[in-house]
């Protein structure tokens, strides 16, 4: 592959990975902060709590997942190798 | 030395296949066969040992189609949600837990089928022919009145939600379970005792997660597409 090639992909891969945990990031924290700050008003609701912040927390983490995606893609099956 | 995605590639009859993902899915197949068969064999009507587990999974999965599909439709929905949940769960922790390094393959190595894009792009597909069949089948060509509802402004809106609906279900697994299986492989490589266990954990819980995601939302979209007025 070539040198400018192999560069810019793994530039690029440690970027998309890096920048895609940000947003995420933040949004997981937020949700958690009201999913405890729910939990403290009203304990009994800690079943349907839990369940609805394990899953809103799933779909924010699939977020960071596609940035994963896109860098393990750069670096093993890279389009413009060779 | 970890490499990604080298696979053992057989031909059949001129069909390209990927080997080790199969022999890992019919694995997985046989898994809930066997223990459907056994949970099933000999009903009691107050359960005990493996029926109540299997009483207690299909609770589960009842309420997951109920609550996503709504009371009225969702009985024929269940049996394809449940295959969902339990082919994408067996298979992430049967990825995770079985000493898969001890069988040796001439090319590749057995881990989690759900690994490859192939198996989560074939789910999605189906998920997305399921809540087509859905809407078709109860609502006729009316169906595709839903694209152009509330405001036909949405409509480009509409058809790429149809496009990004399994892409989005597909990436999700597959990343998900990727990502698990390179943290792990990279963590034994640096420290092979002890560090790499709270990693696995971690992967056993968050891939049973994403299988029911999967199914939630799976039955989330032929509640949608099942539905009556707006």
């Amino acid at each position: 592959m070539e040198a400018i090639v192999s560069a810019a992909s793994v530039i690029a891969a440690g970027l998309a990975v890096g920048l895609a945990a940000i947003g995420p990031g933040i949004g997981q924290g937020s949700a958690a902060a009201n999913a405890v700050e729910g939990l403290a008003r009203q304990p009994e609701a800690e079943g349907k709590i839990r369940g609805t912040l394990l899953l809103s927390l799933a779909f924010m983490e699939s977020l960071t997942i596609y940035g994963l995606v896109v860098a393990l893609s750069l670096l093993f099956a890279n389009p413009f190798a060779g | 030395m970890i490499e990604v995605g080298t696979h053992w590639n057989w031909t059949i009859a001129g069909v390209h296949l990927h080997g080790q993902v199969l022999l890992e899915s019919w694995l997985v197949i046989s898994i809930l066969l066997v223990l459907s068969w056994k949970a099933t064999s000999s009903l009691t009507l107050i359960p005990k040992g493996i029926q109540n587990l299997a009483e207690y999974v299909v609770e589960f999965l009842v309420d997951i189609a109920k609550s996503q599909i709504g009371s009225k439709h969702y009985q024929s929905w269940v049996s394809f949600i449940s295959t969902l949940f339990l082919f994408i769960f067996v298979s992430n922790w049967i990825g995770a837990l079985i000493p898969w390094k001890l069988i040796h393959l001439p090319s590749g190595e057995l881990a989690a089928p759900t690994n490859d894009i192939n198996t989560t792009v074939a789910l999605a597909l189906l998920t997305s022919g399921a809540y087509f069949y859905a809407g078709i089948k109860s609502k006729g060509v009316r169906y595709f009145a839903r694209y152009v509802s509330p405001t036909p402004i949405l409509l480009p809106i509409n058809i790429l939600e149809d496009f990004t609906k399994p892409l989005s279900l597909s990436f999700r697994l597959f990343g998900n379970v990727v990502a698990d299986e390179l943290v792990v492989s990279v963590f034994t490589m640096l420290v092979p005792i002890l560090v790499p266990l709270p990693v696995m954990i971690l992967g056993l819980f968050a891939s049973s997660i994403q299988a029911l995601i999967f199914a939630t939302l799976a039955a989330a979209y032929i509640g949608e597409a099942l539905e009556e007025a707006h």
